[in-house]
């Protein structure tokens, strides 16, 4: 048993750890059971020595290292594994239940998904089964028994968990700092983007945020989620320059007001998506809107995060810019890309003002044939000549990046900014799911008197892809579709997914995201002040569950009659006779009694005899059935009154 | 010096020490009254506390709140706490387990001085829970096997005492105790049974002749020389010889009869209190207690005359229980 729960348990890692891992903790547990079952010989102290050796060399050889979240893991399962291998004593066996409760844990280092939480219960119920078992003398406890047992006690344990849960203190942030692979991999956007960087994080499917407005849902076109902004440019890749530290540049708002709380996906980056562009008021704790206008958590985000904003899509950004931000703005690497910088100069001289030159440049993506791909031909070490005037196909950033450059060469302050575009409205949840593959950028241009302007060039490209999301504008997009959410599988499957997206939603905002935030909000809903409320609600809920607890048990602990129709008959029976004056003596059976009783009181004795015939026929003979011996019982209760007469007539 | 005034705190902490567990000792005697038997384990009879594995358990749990907490992993908290409330509800389980007992003294083995008393305990479950791995031990002195009590049923445990000196040794105080469900705890009860087991007195190492042999006097009286004659049959009483009992009558007759020979009351040894001149009272019952049991175990009739008993001659296990008893508790 002990070993099917051990597998049980270790299964899961198997697939995020190397393979020669899972296949020595496989050859282990087998080993175990040829020790069990077949009593192959245990090996000896200098093997298991030199097995430990290996291990650890091995777990080296595999990650570099032995600490860190997986190599600590994988360190975990070869120790189990080789642990099995000197499972002797009820000893060892306690080991084992500590190290698998431990393992337990491990899991959701890498997944927290709602099936988690099954697989939680289900192994803490089995490997509380494997302890039971264990604290039975010489051999253990019928499975069956304290399975049974263990079920009894994790459905016990649960509400102090949920209370636990709720009302333990929660406190923000590591305490001792992560490992630097904490987490599972996750692909998101980066702080610095180069062609090619964002192609990669549509190919990954995930989940970046979910959004549920309040009110009304902005339209496609609206939906620009601010992310990171960069602002300098090496003739390769753009990063985040100078443009980012400051104080936050003026905004003045205009136009409807929409109300959203984001649930945001553990990015291990700092930024915090925004609708374009979030209310610098009512931000939330822990957050500061940048020179850029994107909005920093203070810690890097290694769980999921939720928070609420107010966002104004029409607005008025950085109307008055220094010298010093225009020329950080106007940046470009010294001779790269001649031939850009020359259609850019033309433009200049034959458009006076800006709004001229952004429109040539628009017109200059719709009419050469670009086309808006996924998988664009690779580009030479004039990426932006290369892109404009050969290939002819990009993505997002190719479009957004060449647009900045051209506009910087034409003189207009400009930036690229990063985010995701669209966000697919889930029809159980009503909220919008907004994954990796909505990732996007398109560029920003400082125009004096109006502020920042958001130009997107892939819509002179590609409409499609800022109206109907990604899945619409990509014609080549066939190996892209697994990760698309769109209605292309079939409606139920697509109905399925919706259901199964939602579910996860509320897991991910109810449970997962459950911490110091939302922890407040449950306090104040209570209405508690301050910790220690907190800890004296906790002290006092723990407390009554486990007084109510201990009376249950108390109360399934009573002594009482047996459960037994027919002994409650006959003590019934006994009573009756006791008002008759006739009392079994110590030691005398029901026969011997109703002798002599009958003897005593022949008056009595057809009753009486009726009465032994029905209760020994009943409970030995089986020629009786219990309602005889309850038609006997009344015989004796309708003779009640007149042998008393009798007594006293005498 | 220095190493005086070291042991002058050894000793001096010593003395407390001894002091706090005599104070410990005498406090659970007064909550420890000898009871009669059966005594029902009651709830406020009851004391609790975590095992080293229960340390162990809470330490693990300890870690992994702050490994959960260093992470915010909600998944990691959750687990922490379902162990948690796991554990808090291991301990009702462990003091459920204990609860509502009822213990009954069944008896007691005879045992020889120097032997080991067997003292025979029932445990009576009259509740509709099962009770799993109650272990009973003697104060100090090492666990028996776990024992089950099914609900609505009962078992029995033996438990083993050194015996010391010849009389009555009277059963220290008893420690029920269980560690069930999961070890993290363990709950006991401390229960001071009125119950006692008769010690004979050691028997004295054989060699020394039984008095027939020795020449003393011809104790061996009305030896007729071996022809038995059917003197009748009697009532069967406890302790007579299977042998003697006369099957034949056992289906006419309804109590079993024994068969009497007038040669058993002829053949019958008289083992004198008086023939072992010249050794003090411990060595005479020694001596008197060997040669009880070399005659039962020759099958001969045997008598015992103590200075203040006579025990008439017969035979079998209560002959002997009633000679080894009336040694044991000689001048008691």
């Amino acid at each position: 048993m002990l070993l099917a729960v051990l597998a049980v348990v270790l299964l899961p890692h198997a697939t995020h750890l190397p393979a020669w891992i899972s296949a020595l903790a496989g050859c282990a547990l087998l080993w175990r059971a040829g020790a069990v079952l077949r009593g192959w010989p245990l090996p000896g102290t200098t093997v298991r020595a030199t097995l430990a050796v290996i291990g650890l060399a091995g777990v080296y050889a595999s990650f570099g290292r032995i600490s860190g979240q997986t190599a600590g893991v994988a360190l975990l399962v070869v120790m189990t594994a080789l642990k099995l291998t000197e499972l002797r004593g009820i000893r060892d066996g306690l080991v084992l239940v500590l190290l698998m409760y431990f393992m337990l844990i491990t899991h959701f280092l890498f997944s927290q998904e709602p099936w988690a939480a099954a697989f939680l219960l289900g192994c803490a119920t089995l490997i509380t089964a494997v302890a039971i078992r264990l604290q039975h003398p010489r051999e253990g406890l019928p499975a069956r028994a304290s399975l049974r047992l263990a079920t009894v006690m994790i459905a016990q344990a649960l509400p102090l968990m949920l209370v636990m849960f709720l009302l333990f203190p929660r406190i923000p942030g590591p305490l001792w700092g992560l490992p630097s692979d904490a987490g599972g991999a996750i692909a998101g956007l980066a702080d610095s983007m180069a062609p090619g960087d964002i192609e990669r994080v549509v190919r990954s499917g995930a989940v970046a945020f979910r959004v549920s407005f309040d009110g009304t849902v902005p339209p496609p076109a609206l939906r620009y989620w601010r992310g990171p902004v960069f602002a300098t440019y090496d003739g390769h890749r753009w990063t985040p320059g100078l443009g980012v530290t400051g104080a936050a540049p003026a905004l003045t708002e205009a136009g409807p007001a929409y109300e959203y709380q984001i649930t945001l996906e553990p990015s291990h980056q700092r930024w915090l998506f925004a609708l374009d562009l979030p209310d610098t008021e009512n931000l939330p704790a822990g957050a500061r809107l940048g020179a850029d206008a994107t909005l920093r958590s203070d810690h890097a985000l290694d769980q999921r995060r939720l928070y609420r904003l107010r966002s104004y899509p029409r607005y008025r950004l950085q109307p008055q810019i220094t010298p010093a931000q225009r020329n950080a703005f106007l940046q470009l690497p010294r001779a790269t890309d001649p031939r850009a910088r020359k259609l850019a100069e033309g433009w200049r001289a034959q458009n006076p003002d800006d709004a001229g030159v952004i429109a040539a440049a628009l017109r200059y993506f719709r009419r050469n044939g670009f086309r808006y791909t996924l998988t664009p031909p690779p580009l030479d070490r004039q990426p932006i000549d290369d892109f404009l005037f050969r290939t002819h196909a990009g993505f997002c950033e190719h479009y957004a990046g060449s647009f900045t450059f051209l506009m910087r060469a034409a003189g207009i302050p400009a930036r690229v900014v990063t985010g995701y575009l669209g966000g697919a409205r889930n029809p159980v949840g009503g909220y919008l799911v907004v994954r990796a593959s909505d990732a996007h950028a398109w560029s920003e241009v400082w125009l004096a008197g109006s502020g920042w302007l958001r130009v997107d060039p892939t819509a002179a490209v590609s409409p499609a892809r800022i109206e109907d999301g990604i899945d619409a504008a990509l014609p080549d997009a066939a190996g892209l579709s697994d990760y698309l959410d769109a209605g292309r599988n079939s409606a139920w499957l697509y109905r399925l997914q919706a259901r199964w997206d939602w579910l996860n939603a509320q897991w991910n905002r109810w449970v997962l995201a459950y911490g110091p935030e939302l922890q407040q909000r449950v306090m104040a809903w209570l209405g508690l002040a301050g910790w220690g409320g907190l800890i004296l609600m906790l002290t006092a809920a723990v407390g009554l569950l486990l007084a109510a607890l201990g009376l249950a048990l108390l109360y399934g602990a009573r002594p009482r009659r047996a459960d037994d129709p027919l002994l409650n008959l006959w003590q019934r029976a006994l009573r009756r006779l006791a008002r008759l004056g006739l009392r079994p003596a110590p030691g005398e059976g029901p026969r011997d009694f109703l002798a002599r009783a009958a003897a005593e009181r022949p008056e009595l004795e057809r009753p009486l005899q009726r009465l032994g015939a029905a209760y020994l026929g009943a409970r030995y003979l089986g020629t009786a059935g219990i309602d005889e011996l309850q038609r006997a019982l009344t015989l004796i209760t309708a003779r009640r009154g007149w042998p008393r007469g009798r007594r006293t007539a005498a | 010096m220095i190493p005086a005034a070291q042991t002058d705190t050894r000793i001096a902490a010593d003395e407390s020490r001894r002091w706090w567990s005599r104070r410990f000792e005498a406090w659970i005697q007064a909550r420890t009254p000898r009871v009669p038997s059966p005594w029902v384990v009651a709830r406020g009879r009851i004391y609790i506390l975590p095992t080293r594995y229960g340390y162990a358990y809470a330490a693990l749990l300890l870690v992994m709140l702050l490994g959960a907490m260093n992470y915010s992993n909600s998944m990691a908290f959750a687990t922490t706490f379902l162990l948690t409330g796991l554990g808090l509800v291991g301990m009702h389980q462990t003091h459920a387990n204990l609860i509502n007992l009822r213990i009954a003294a069944a008896g007691a083995e005879p045992a020889f001085a120097g032997g080991r008393a067997q003292f025979r305990l029932r445990l009576d479950n009259p509740t509709a829970r099962n009770r799993y791995s109650l272990h009973f031990s003697w104060r100090g002195d090492g666990e028996n096997t776990g024992v089950d009590v099914p609900a609505q049923g009962n078992a029995a445990a033996a438990l083993e005492l050194p015996a010391a000196r010849r009389g009555w040794l009277p059963a220290p105080r008893l420690t029920l105790a269980t560690r069930f469900p999961l070890g993290l705890f363990r709950a006991w009860s401390w229960i001071n049974l009125d119950q006692q087991a008769l010690v004979y007195p050691q028997p004295a190492p054989p060699g020394r002749k039984p008095p027939q042999t020795a020449g003393s006097g011809g104790r061996l009286a009305h030896n007729r020389g071996g022809d038995e004659e059917f003197a009748g049959l009697r009532d069967y009483r406890p302790g007579d010889h299977l042998g003697s009992i006369h099957w034949k009558s056992l289906p006419k007759i309804p109590r079993p009869q024994v068969k009497q020979f007038s040669e058993t009351q002829a053949q019958s040894l008289w083992l004198d209190w008086d023939e072992l001149g010249g050794l003090d009272v411990e060595q005479r019952l020694a001596q008197l207690t060997r040669w009880v049991l070399e005659a039962e175990a020759a099958g001969v009739a045997y008598g015992l005359r103590l200075p203040d008993r006579h025990i008439p001659p017969a035979g079998g296990v209560a002959q002997r229980h009633r000679c080894l008893e009336a040694l044991a508790l000689f001048g008691i």
